[in-house]
């Protein structure tokens, strides 16, 4: 008797109609300039809502996401439009419902999986770092798994060690998951968008810290895509590199480094997962010297990621070795003045900058 | 009265097909009376013969160096096809670890897919269309959330699914088991646990797994259903699962099947049991083989003969024969295909290393040339 080998439909099938995504093609940066002014989280919120108005596979997780409004209030009102098959409130449990929420994705559902903190996720690591990520290259292309899992990442403001995590040094080791930190509100909304619709495992950090941050954010449904830097402010002296957070320390130093006579690029990469490292090439060729600022720790961080990169591709542009500026290489304190001293800052990259350009 | 009793529960143990094949008919009545028709029993007994044989020669392909690593599901049949005859080829969904291949056979799981993943090879993981069935899991006990998950999702959906996972006693200790039945139980999702009790979680004996008299009353902390069962029984096998199967339907929610059975071989081929494994133990378990005590009961019943054992085995080396040319023709894969598959659309990172092949620096390949001559900003 014949066995046939299996013929196999090589799409996604968890996806049996693809998202809405848009063609980047011929994409423009949003307006910037206006005054529809909003905190951050009010832009996370934008997004979540927009995309599950707009398809009915969306639907949000976590503990306290629902009756609660969101331990840092993300999700506010949103139990109220979508009712509690969408905004769904979980036991204590990260392992279980990230689990599960990948399972719904698998089967064709689109989850956004809150973390009240990322490090809280170290509890669900097998599922997010050896299940999702893994599930599409496992499969043979068959099973993918688009899902989001979003969250406060990096130190929240005397948090401890143990609440105080940024995870996106261990977790952008691995293949198969995007990332993407935001550093602004207008950001935010527009990465959001495109991570629920992306088709494959985003994790999405965001900060605590920032979460009562404002600005203008257009009120329209937006994207951002991923892999795309954002030149934040141009120099010629040095290229800043940075996400999330520590982008407006970046931006603070490079005020203070104009009044001395140094002009700094800054650029804040918006997802390091994928990196555009172009972009940063693209400077470098210009300035010639390169700070890169992280919240992480310095050991095989992102920011030793990024330095390596610049020597691989812009190497004989160089004029001084690259710099980084991380975190220090201890535990996160929980004393205020310890945490502080211990935090990318201002000071620090001001020093930095010029070290490398004097 | 300062101390009453919050609560009471007892856990049954179903058993209807002794080891001597003698049916308890009256039980069996009880059950139902469409219980299994002969003509099921013929083709479960088939598949489990069938497997058996599998089991073999996989075995020899892997003492041959053909194959990696392989479990024998040996001694475990029963309750994989027990179950899976309850449960709707290509609606319900079967959530697997690995030591339940005839359920997945049964389901239309090409049958040298599972030959191809153990000699590694990530394609034995790609499912045909039609076929509800997720990708053998070798992590301990992670898929028990995807099962509940996917319980889940057709709950959601008002989909008429149900989901039937497996694992061993073992993944009872692992945290996401406990998870996965809370939140079926919370969210009563229509999942059901399929418990292989084999007694060995490779050299961990049961009883230094858990202080627990069974595994069955794990799941009642969860308010889940719960039953133990002799896993060598095919009959009590399938009552349990169709009686937890229709409760799923009913909207009841989980259930919990404890399947008491026995592990006949080694973990996996880099195991040998008899290292820690007492062979008194091994034989008495031999004694109650779920696949001597169907063809005992198909005797009794007079719808067996020695004859059609014969024609059976024949049969049987026959299909994995087969089985074996398919997967071992199987062309190489495509050194590609691990980049392909890695994200839904490559990226540029990637792409580049798969179109050159090379995984170090990038800054030195002449394709990266180009790579920050854009002009301007």
């Amino acid at each position: 008797m014949a066995v046939a080998l299996p013929t196999i439909e090589i799409e996604h099938p968890a996806l049996p109609r693809p998202m809405r995504f848009p063609d980047f093609a011929n994409w423009e940066e949003p307006q910037r300039e206006g005054d529809r002014v909003i905190t951050f989280r009010e832009a996370l919120r934008e997004a979540m809502t927009n995309a599950m108005r707009e398809d009915e596979r969306v639907f949000l997780l976590g503990e306290e996401v629902a009756e609660y409004n969101g331990a840092y209030k993300v999700s506010q009102g949103m139990l109220e439009e979508f009712g509690p098959k969408r905004i769904i409130d979980t036991p204590i449990s990260e392992n279980g419902f990230a689990g599960m929420a990948i399972a719904a994705a698998m089967a064709g559902l689109k989850p956004i999986v809150e973390f009240m903190s990322w490090s809280f996720s170290l509890v669900a690591a097998d599922q997010i770092l050896n299940n999702a990520p893994k599930m599409l290259y496992m499969s043979g292309g068959q099973w993918g798994c688009p899902i989001v899992f979003r969250g406060n990442d990096g130190a929240g403001g005397q948090l401890g060690s143990t609440h105080s995590w940024c995870v996106e040094g261990l977790y952008s080791n691995v293949p198969g998951v995007k990332i993407a930190i935001p550093s602004n509100p207008l950001d935010a909304k527009g990465l959001l968008r495109t991570a629920i619709a992306d088709p494959d495992p985003v994790f999405f950090l965001e900060s605590e810290r920032m979460l009562g941050d404002t600005m203008h954010v257009p009120e329209e449904d937006y994207f951002i895509p991923f892999g795309r830097a954002r030149l934040a402010r141009e120099g010629g002296d040095c290229t800043l590199v940075s996400f999330g957070r520590p982008v407006h320390f970046c931006m603070e130093a490079a005020e203070a480094l104009a009044k001395d006579g140094i002009e700094a690029d800054v650029l804040d990469m918006r997802t390091i997962r994928p990196l555009d490292i172009e972009a940063i090439v693209r400077s470098v060729k210009m300035t010639n010297r390169v700070v890169v600022v992280d919240q992480c720790w310095p050991f095989a961080s992102v920011a030793s990621e990024v330095v390596t990169q610049i020597v691989e591709h812009a190497f004989d542009w160089l004029d001084h070795q690259p710099v980084r500026v991380n975190t220090a290489d201890v535990p996160t304190p929980y004393a205020k003045g310890l945490e502080a001293a211990y935090l990318p800052n201002a000071n620090r990259i001001i020093e930095a900058v010029k070290g490398v350009v004097g | 009265m300062p101390r009453t009793v919050a609560y009471k529960a007892q856990i049954e143990h179903l058993s209807v097909l002794d080891e001597n094949g003698k049916l308890d008919a009256a039980l069996a009545k009880k059950l139902g009376k469409d219980l299994l028709g002969d003509e099921q029993v013929l083709m479960a007994y088939e598949h489990m013969t069938v497997c058996r044989q599998y089991d073999e020669v996989a075995f020899r392909l892997q003492r041959s160096g053909r194959m990696g690593t392989f479990p024998q599901n040996k001694g475990q049949e029963a309750v994989a096809i027990g179950s899976a005859l309850a449960a709707r080829k290509g609606q319900d969904w079967l959530v697997p670890a690995y030591r339940e291949n005839a359920a997945l056979f049964l389901h239309g799981l090409p049958m040298h897919s599972v030959l191809v993943y153990w000699m590694g090879d990530e394609r034995g993981s790609q499912i045909p269309q039609g076929v509800k069935i997720t990708p053998l899991s070798v992590p301990i006990g992670t898929h028990m959330l995807h099962a509940a998950g996917i319980a889940w999702a057709s709950k959601i959906r008002k989909e008429d699914s149900v989901t039937l996972t497996y694992f061993g006693d073992g993944a009872t200790s692992e945290g996401d088991f406990h998870e996965a039945a809370n939140f079926a139980g919370v969210l009563q999702v229509p999942c059901i646990f399929i418990c292989q009790n084999n007694s060995w979680a490779i050299s961990v004996p049961r009883e230094k797994q858990t202080a627990s008299e069974t595994f069955a009353q794990k799941a009642l902390a969860y308010g889940i259903p719960t039953i133990q069962v002799d896993g060598n029984d095919l009959f009590a096998v399938y009552a349990a699962t169709r009686e937890a199967h229709e409760r799923a339907r009913k909207g009841g929610g989980p259930s919990f099947i404890e399947a008491v059975t026995y592990r006949l071989a080694d973990h996996t081929t880099a195991d040998d049991a008899s290292r820690y494994r007492d062979t008194k133990e091994l034989d008495a378990w031999k004694a109650k083989d779920p696949l001597i005590r169907l063809r005992r009961y198909l005797e009794k019943q007079d719808l067996w003969s020695d004859e059609q054992q014969e024609a059976l085995e024949a049969k049987a080396k026959a299909i994995v024969q087969e089985v074996v040319k398919a997967a071992e023709e199987m062309p190489k894969p495509e050194i590609t295909d691990i980049f392909d598959y890695t994200f839904a659309e490559i990226p540029e990172s990637l792409r580049v290393q798969r179109d050159t092949m090379r995984t170090t620096s990038l800054g030195q390949d002449p394709r990266q040339a180009g790579l920050g001559a854009r002009a301007g900003r």
